[in-house]
């Protein structure tokens, strides 16, 4: 599974009823209202689990992980295994 | 010089203050704009809304997160002699249709991207209803009436300078929806007078100045992030408005460009603060003031947050919807009297009842009640709540608030918060209905029966758990149920443990027993 697939499954089964698919790579999780400051705890912890990396305090960005591309890419910078 | 009497009126005096149309009156996301440009904006919607048949005390829904047209949308509504009521932006379609029901909204203002819950809310709607939309409109549109405009073009089309002329100071400004024990929310109804009143007082005992660069990341559906609007506007000072702290790295990079004065949170903002300084120091200088409410914030959090915030006041406070703000305790007295939540907030009056209504002697607990010139006008539609809620006061006529929480108060007044009357979760400073959230359980195919109780939980408060039966056939697993809460209820709502159960023990009566529950877990 790619990064993406991994991310949108998990989103799916934890955030969203089912709908995952038809949420855009880029949209915005605020905008969708799918998380707030703890769904985001959840995230992280996902990401640290399955992608072996470590997400730092002044990495908590939109930029980083507000949508699934940004996640993707963050993910991909930070050269988390798959 | 003209008094303040209306809500509005604090911006229309705030903006015509010599040198203010220029001053940045909101900082919304990094981008800044004026008390001019506020005004301005406000007074062309105001028109728009009197135009699109907006009548003295008709209701307008504002189904917004914290941005530039939710405030445009709130002082449009005042100017237009409309009455706001902000609708939480994670709110689903049946809830906002209920509210669009109950509040009799004739004009919905909305976000583009909140469309997945607006339009299927819209054709049960029993009023006509006109919808305008800020950012990008809904490619299908289904609001049987009229079309849904946009925002923008509605603003820039219509004239400046509308001001409704027949609002006087007990006519209502504001209906909060606030959660019920019964289920539904309820429109708590505040008037001009009462909530001028109330930043009023916020704004003395806080020791505010038109210098004050407030920040405010807490919804302002929310009567705690909606005040910081209004106490801002109404000195002149300066609003730091960010959608949420869901990103806490972005916040705290604002606070130290915009050098933030003032901090409002809630304790689970709190514990995330203290759990990031304990991985990478963190230091805000720049705040003189820190305020806690929603919830109580334990004594630890406090010396903690003096480390965070060297140079703040910190403010423990205790209130409700109903009357806004009931307490504050003074910052200098924190350490003298532990565990309080203060005195009265300046220019009203509390005290404790017993059950039968007799005084109650210091150190004894007892129900709190509450006088002053904040307390509501009672909840919308529903004179049965209202009464249980404001009671005969000491005048003829009068009605207190009785708040139906147990207090202690020392001999000096100050209050200490002993307990709830009524089964009300508070999570993250939220307060949730188990029966309304009992309800979304109950309306998910395949669930037999549902109990709702709040739990212990450090950076929560209160964590919601549900005990859950479920047909056998419907093989609903506990991710399933979670998924289909999130889908029907605000995501503060959705609870964090779902225990699924065989059966649920009952009282004689055959009702839920939720101490058995708690008792056998």
């Amino acid at each position: 599974m790619s990064i993406e697939s991994k991310i949108r499954a998990y989103i799916a089964e934890n955030f969203m009823f089912g709908e995952a698919d038809t949420l855009g790579v880029d949209e915005s999780f605020l905008d969708k209202g799918i998380i707030d400051s703890t769904g985001i705890l959840e995230i992280i912890m996902f990401l640290e689990e399955q992608f072996g990396i470590k997400v730092a305090d002044n990495e908590m960005l939109p930029e980083n992980l507000d949508s699934i591309g940004n996640i993707v890419r963050f993910i991909t910078k930070k050269g988390g295994a798959q | 010089m003209k008094p303040l009497r209306l809500l509005h009126e604090a911006l229309q005096f705030s903006a015509a203050r010599a040198g203010n149309a220029s001053k940045v009156a909101l900082v919304v996301e990094g981008k800044p704009y004026t008390y001019g440009e506020l005004l301005d904006q406000a007074s062309r919607l105001s028109a728009a809304l009197r135009d699109r048949g907006l009548a003295r005390g008709d209701r307008v829904a504002i189904f917004m997160d914290n941005t530039w047209p939710c405030v445009v949308s709130l002082y449009g509504t005042l100017l237009a002699g409309g009455v706001f009521s902000i609708v939480n932006p994670q709110t689903k379609a049946d809830k906002l249709e209920f509210i669009l029901n109950d509040s009799g909204a004739r004009i919905l203002l909305t976000d583009g991207h909140l469309a997945k819950e607006f339009l299927p809310a819209l054709p049960a709607v029993r009023q006509p209803l006109a919808v305008i939309a800020s950012g990008q409109l809904p490619a299908v549109q289904s609001n049987p009436g009229t079309p849904i405009e946009a925002f923008d073009t509605v603003v820039r089309d219509a004239p400046k300078g509308f001001v409704a002329s027949d609002i006087i100071p007990p006519d209502l400004a504001a209906l909060i929806y606030t959660s019920g024990s019964t289920g539904n929310p309820k429109g708590v109804m505040q008037t001009h007078q009462s909530m001028v009143f109330a930043a009023g007082s916020l704004i003395e005992y806080l020791r505010l100045s038109e210098k004050d660069r407030i920040l405010c990341v807490l919804p302002i559906a929310f009567d705690y992030g909606l005040y910081q609007l209004l106490m801002t506007i109404q000195l002149g000072a300066t609003l730091v408005l960010e959608r949420s702290f869901t990103y806490p790295a972005q916040i705290f990079a604002r606070m130290q460009e915009q050098e933030v004065t003032v901090f409002p949170g809630v304790p689970t903002i709190y514990a995330m603060i203290i759990s990031s300084h304990g991985r990478t120091p963190l230091s805000f200088p720049s705040v003189t003031r820190v305020t806690n409410t929603a919830a109580a914030l334990p004594d630890e959090f406090v010396v903690k947050l003096r480390e965070i915030f060297p140079n703040a006041l910190i403010f423990k406070m205790y209130g409700l919807t109903e009357c806004k703000r009931v307490s504050y305790l003074e910052p200098e007295l924190a350490d003298s009297k532990p565990g309080s939540v203060g005195r009265a907030i300046p220019g009203t009056e509390i005290y404790l009842l017993s059950p039968d209504g007799k005084p109650v002697p210091p150190g004894e607990t007892g129900i709190l009640y509450v006088r002053g010139p904040h307390v509501m006008v009672g909840y919308w539609n529903r004179p049965d709540l209202s009464d249980h809620m404001l009671k005969p006061g000491k005048l003829p006529g009068e009605r207190v608030l009785c708040t139906q929480d147990f207090f202690r108060m020392d001999a000096d007044g100050f209050l200490y918060f002993q307990g709830r009357s009524d089964d009300i979760i508070k999570t993250r400073g939220e307060k949730v209905s188990p029966v309304e959230v009992e309800n979304a359980l109950h309306s998910i195919a395949g669930v037999r029966e549902a109990a709702v109780v709040g739990i212990p939980d450090p950076l929560l408060g209160a964590a919601i758990r549900a005990y859950v039966v479920v047909e056998p056939e419907s093989g609903l697993t506990d991710k399933q149920l979670r998924v289909a809460c999130a889908a029907r209820l605000e995501n503060f709502m959705v609870p964090k443990e779902f225990v699924l159960r065989a059966e649920l023990p009952k009282t004689a009566t055959g009702k839920v027993s939720k101490k058995l529950l708690l008792e056998h877990q």
